[in-house]
């Protein structure tokens, strides 16, 4: 039997007519391998993911490779498999972004790739544990990831229990997610240790995002070269596009897509656009125009003020308050605080409701004073990035709102603070109990 | 060999001990949480700084070697 021939181009990751069963699976990629990636015989998956330069595709974009190296060196100074219940592997699929769908849909349609990834990622570590951490919210998803798993059983290699994440903006956050598998509360706790030191049940553990381990399982099939074909050699990512958009939902694209082609992809605004939020609630801003040119890129979006985070794009229409929707989006953050650290604890309410009298009230100078004094309050004091990235968040939102913030100062707030909040918040009402 | 002073943010509950015995380098914020002053900890305030983490009651007040 010939080899399958590397995809060429895209789609990689979700492929039209799936899921496939796990026979029609193999049949489109191949066997996966393990030992070593793309059938070379020396390079290790661990060094074609480094070569890669895969970028962890839930957020943090920290590098794959250099997780894998750390756990692997962990797990191998501890004495590896035999001495120490080897290393554990927990696919992180609790996605928590409340406008982000792209790990429920590749869940959903590619789950044996992820699956592959979790197998290659515990061969490369040496795990003999892992883990798939998914939201309980829909049981049909639940489902079809448990017929994968069990279609799998006959494949043998390390066996992956699924198991329910709370839900929570912070309860998939990568210490978060390991201290509900250590039977413990849906927090994040302080580092170090990091997970790769010591994480599930005291191992040194890798948390990888299920998108993160689908690319991984497709690396070790046909190397870093193929991976770095697409995207200017940052290969394909998926962003989950919705807002003011005609065809809101998952693209997979290659990175360094301008955006506005990727709006025009996605069949251009519904109504008049005002913005972009690129990077989810702990992203930031892009004037519409502006935002057209900018290639969608970690780099690109950071530099204009906003982030790649973990591919979330909502598009503003005009007919809504950006001071509004960002007060909005800024009281449900505070609301997810984990109440562990007194900065968070008490800076993001403090910055909520200053948000809320700048959209509603009247912004003074004061009260913009305040809003700037907290946010350098909050930032790096916590023990995670929630206070930082609703600083950065807010921050952007003043700096590019800043005519808003003009009228509302001179005219009081606009008409448009009046229509229901746009951003998605699950479970928030604001202290007025207003949806 | 440089030191840093860190707090656990966590494991911090305002007693405010570390900004009274060392406010070289410890202020408090509009809620008593403790801000640490950027950068290796100077020499001459080591001992002080010792004695911040010795004596504060959460075990909350760190002193590294560099980076954690």
């Amino acid at each position: 039997m010939t080899a399958p021939v590397p995809p060429r181009g895209l789609p990689r990751l979700i492929l039209p007519g799936g899921p496939l069963q796990l026979r029609d699976h193999l049949a489109a990629f191949g066997p996966l391998p393990l030992g070593s990636a793309g059938g070379r015989g020396a390079a290790s998956l661990i060094t074609e993911v480094e070569r890669s330069g895969l970028a962890g595709r839930g957020g943090a974009g920290f590098p794959a490779g250099r997780k894998l190296r750390a756990v692997a060196d962990s797990t191998r100074a501890a004495g590896g498999r035999r001495a120490q219940a080897g290393a554990v592997v927990v696919a992180n699929g609790a996605e928590s972004e409340p406008a982000s769908g792209k790990d429920r849909m590749l869940l959903a349609r590619s789950p044996h790739l992820v699956l592959d990834g979790i197998a290659a990622a515990a061969d490369a570590v040496g795990a003999s544990s892992a883990y798939l951490s998914m939201h309980a919210s829909s049981e049909d998803l639940a489902r079809r990831v448990a017929a994968a798993v069990s279609e799998r059983e006959r494949l043998g290699g390390v066996p992956v229990q699924v198991v329910a994440s709370r839900a929570g903006y912070l309860a998939s956050q990568e210490t978060a997610l390991i201290s509900q598998l250590n039977g413990g509360q849906p927090k994040p706790t302080f580092v170090p240790p990091r997970p790769f030191q010591k994480g599930a049940h005291g191992r040194p553990t890798l948390v990888a995002n299920v998108e993160t381990l689908a690319h991984i399982g497709l690396i070790a099939r046909f190397g870093a070269d193929w991976f770095c074909q697409v995207g200017h050699g940052a290969g394909s990512a998926l962003v989950t596009i919705s807002g003011a958009i005609r065809r809101p939902g998952v693209y997979e694209i290659p990175l360094g897509m301008p955006l506005g082609k990727l709006i025009e992809q996605a069949g251009g605004p519904s109504e008049q656009p005002q913005a972009i939020l690129a990077g989810g609630y702990l992203g930031g801003w892009l004037p519409y125009a502006e935002a057209l040119t900018i290639p969608v890129t970690p780099a690109a979006l950071r530099a204009a003020g906003a982030a790649f985070g973990p591919g979330v794009l909502v598009v503003l229409p005009e007919s809504a308050c950006p001071l509004a929707e960002t007060a909005w989006v800024a009281g449900y953050l505070a609301s997810h605080s984990a109440r562990q650290c007194g900065p968070c604890s008490n800076g993001l309410p403090a910055l909520a409701a200053t948000l809320r009298q700048l959209a509603f009230g009247r912004p003074d100078r004061k009260a913009l004073g305040w809003a700037d004094q907290l946010m350098t309050l909050v930032t790096g004091r916590g023990a995670c990035n929630l206070p930082d990235g609703t600083a950065a968040f807010v921050a952007s939102a003043l700096r590019v709102f800043s005519a808003e913030l003009r009228s509302h100062a001179s005219a009081g707030p606009c008409q448009r603070v009046r229509r229901k909040p746009m951003l998605p918040a699950p479970g928030y009402r604001n202290a007025r109990g207003r949806p | 060999m440089t030191v840093r002073l860190r707090v656990n943010p966590i494991a911090c509950e305002a007693h405010g001990l570390c900004a009274e015995l060392l406010p070289e380098l410890i202020t408090e914020d509009p809620w008593g949480y403790p801000i640490v002053a950027p950068g290796p900890v100077p020499d001459r305030l080591l001992p002080l700084a010792r004695r911040a983490v010795a004596l504060c009651p959460t075990l909350a007040l760190l002193l590294s070697k560099d980076e954690q």
